[in-house]
Order: C-alpha cells, then sequence, then structure tokens
C-alpha cells in the first residue's frame, strides 16, 4: 500500500506545475499507469480525495489511462502483448523481460483554471 | 460538476427571494461558460517517482565514485534477509569489507543482529512506510564511511510489493524467497521477481521437510526472470553459500 506516498509525489508535481502556470484550481487530474507499476488503480482512486483536501486539487477528478504490458523479443525482433506474466513470445516461443510499456507511472496532463 | 450545482442554486434563490429578472440567470450561464472556456490543459508528462530516481541517480553516482558494490536486498518478511546478510559478511570478512543500511518500520534489532558479524550498521526506521526510497538511503549512507567498504548491503522492509517501485541507487537488486513460502511464490509477485537480477532461494536445508517441489519452483523463476542468477542456499548451515560468495565478489571487484 504505498499508493498514498504515489499519489502524494504526483500531488507535490501537480500543484507546483498548476501555480508555476497560474492556475487557481486543478479540476482534472491525468495520470497513466502500467501493468507493470505496482500499484492498484482503485488504491489511488482511494487516496487521491484525501491527498486533495485543502489543495487546490480538492474537488479535482482523478484519470487514469491504463497501459497494458508489451514486450519486444529480441530473438525474433516482434513486439508483442504477453497473454500472462511469462512473457513468451507468440511467434518464437524465446522468453523475455525486455517491456516496452507497462511500467508507466506517469502524470500525463491537468486539466485548470 | 459541484460548483454547477451551487451556480444553479444560487439562481433559484436568487429569483426566489427578489423576484429578480430572467436575464440574470443567463447571466449567471455565460459566466459559468465562461469558466468552462477558461480551462485549459498543461501537459506534464513527468514520471511521478521522478523526483526519487534522480535522487537514485545521485546516490549511484555516489557509491560508483567510492568503487562500491551496492545490493538492495527485498524478500517478505520472515524469509531470511538479515540472517543472509549476516552469514554473507561473516564469511567474506578478511575479502570483501562491508557495510549495511537495514530499514523496517519498527525496532532496530536486526542492525544489531548484523553489527554481530563486525560490520557497520545503520537502522533506518520507516514507521509505517512499507518501503525504503532513495532519500532515506542517501541520509543513512551518509553516516558510513563510504571509503571504507567494498559492498554496501540495503535490506529493504520486508515486502514484496511496494519496494518494487522504488529505485534507490543499487547495481544489484536480490530478490530472495525461502522454502516455505511455496514454489508459486514468483508468480503471485511479478512485479518484484520481474525487477530481479539475482534470485535467493533461501532455507534449502529444510526443504525436504517443507515439501518444497525445487524443479517447479526453479522452473517458476526462470520463466518469470529468465535473466537473473539463482542461488539455493541455506544462511543458516551456510548450504550452497560458496557459489553466492564467487558471484559477490567478482562483480565487487569489477567496481574496483
Amino acid at each position: 500500500m504505498h499508493e498514498i506516498s504515489v499519489i502524494q509525489s504526483a500531488m507535490e508535481i501537480a500543484v507546483e506545475s498548476a501555480k508555476a502556470q497560474g492556475a487557481q484550481q486543478i479540476h482534472r487530474v491525468n495520470m497513466r499507469v502500467g501493468a507493470l507499476a505496482g500499484v492498484v488503480p482503485d488504491s489511488l482512486q482511494f487516496a487521491f480525495p484525501i491527498v486533495a483536501k485543502g489543495t487546490i486539487a480538492e474537488g479535482a477528478t482523478l484519470e487514469i489511462e491504463f497501459v497494458p504490458a508489451q514486450c519486444h523479443c529480441a530473438s525474433c525482433n516482434s513486439d508483442f502483448e504477453p497473454k500472462d506474466f511469462f512473457y513468451a513470445c507468440p511467434n518464437c516461443g524465446a522468453l523475455t523481460v525486455d517491456l516496452l510499456h507497462g511500467k508507466e507511472l506517469e502524470l500525463a496532463y491537468l486539466e485548470v483554471s | 460538476m459541484g460548483g454547477e450545482m451551487q451556480k444553479s442554486k444560487g439562481r433559484v434563490q436568487r429569483s426566489e427571494a427578489r423576484g429578480q429578472r430572467a436575464d440574470i440567470g443567463d447571466g449567471a450561464d455565460t459566466i459559468g461558460q465562461r469558466a468552462e472556456a477558461e480551462q485549459r490543459r498543461i501537459v506534464i508528462n513527468q514520471g511521478v517517482l521522478s523526483k526519487n530516481d534522480q535522487l537514485a541517480q545521485g546516490n549511484r553516482a555516489l557509491f560508483r565514485s567510492k568503487h562500491l558494490l551496492t545490493l538492495n536486498i527485498v524478500s517478505s518478511p520472515g524469509s531470511g534477509k538479515t540472517a543472509f546478510i549476516e552469514r554473507t559478511l561473516t564469511d567474506v570478512k578478511g575479502r570483501l569489507r562491508g557495510g549495511v543500511v537495514v530499514g523496517d518500520l519498527a525496532t532496530d534489532n536486526d542492525a544489531q543482529r548484523i553489527a554481530r558479524s563486525g560490520a557497520p550498521a545503520i537502522q533506518i526506521t520507516t514507521g509505517d512506510t512499507c518501503h525504503l526510497d532513495a532519500e532515506m538511503v542517501a541520509e543513512a549512507t551518509a553516516k558510513l564511511d563510504l571509503d571504507a567498504l567494498d559492498v554496501l548491503i540495503i535490506e529493504n522492509v520486508g515486502n514484496l510489493v511496494c519496494p518494487s517501485s522504488y529505485d534507490l541507487g543499487e547495481d544489484l537488486r536480490i530478490v530472495l524467497l525461502s522454502v516455505t513460502e511455496g514454489e508459486d511464490k514468483p508468480l503471485k509477485y511479478p512485479t518484484m521477481f520481474k525487477t530481479a537480477d539475482v534470485v535467493i532461494v533461501n532455507k534449502m536445508d529444510i526443504a525436504g521437510a517443507a515439501g518444497f517441489d525445487r524443479e517447479t519452483a526453479l522452473s517458476n523463476i526462470h520463466r518469470m526472470v529468465p535473466r537473473a542468477a539463482v542461488f539455493e542456499v541455506s544462511a543458516r548451515t551456510g548450504q550452497g553459500m560458496a557459489a553466492w560468495y564467487s558471484f559477490l565478489e567478482q562483480r565487487a571487484a569489477g567496481r574496483m
């Protein structure tokens, strides 16, 4: 359960960026969360209003874009979406840990006024 | 949404109370529409843990400048991280100088245990935080004489979930599991096992009693993280530890 600290970090960046651009209020926070980011989107949603309380993001909506895992197979040089956590290439069967997508834990954009 | 409701409520109240003309309501709508139009987008596209990542890079640069090999050891509570570190530092004494930073929610029991090996140990008590972060490690390592060390071992908080997201500035991430935890442990914690450079299977001395299915466990580890070096050991009896020491010494020599 480190979703509270993740949201705290996101909120620091959000509030700092919004204030730097002269915004008074944050209405929407959009995050990209990968399948392998190690955080639970529901827990982020739970933590968000608690952390936002008393900041310029109070009352804002948290929007989470889920990013599925995507791998690169170095053996046959193809990209694929793994069907389980074993990342076996459906083309040649080689195992890989080479992730192109899925580790994202990013603050994408804000909507402010 | 909340603002919209307040606005319309205010409008109704005003017209009821003072019977004002309808165009006041229209005026409020215009203001509302303008506020909507004034909403703008700020594109950020920044990693949420980027501050930690930067601090971790700072740690990494410092540790490398001191020719240190840095290990981040993670496991579930009770897998034997502390025993493994204690044994390692006792057995490699004279060949490698080790220092330890150990994280727990509370108590300095682990630092005291590790100190018995003669290695300097700094305890970090995280309170209710479930992982170490790069800042905690920077503060703790400032209390160690890094010039007098070859290997820096960071014992993370016992947890196979949260520490996976936090880079501490380590060279190698070592995931430890013990035979009592089941062969499917790597399948249950993919995010952590996927990041392992080394996997240690501990408590091999009781594998028989625990009904540990070694073949399945090794196959699961390999399929989950094919690049990891795997060592089957018992930190208590010393079984299998020699192969780990050769690996460690070889990696440490690469830093000198």
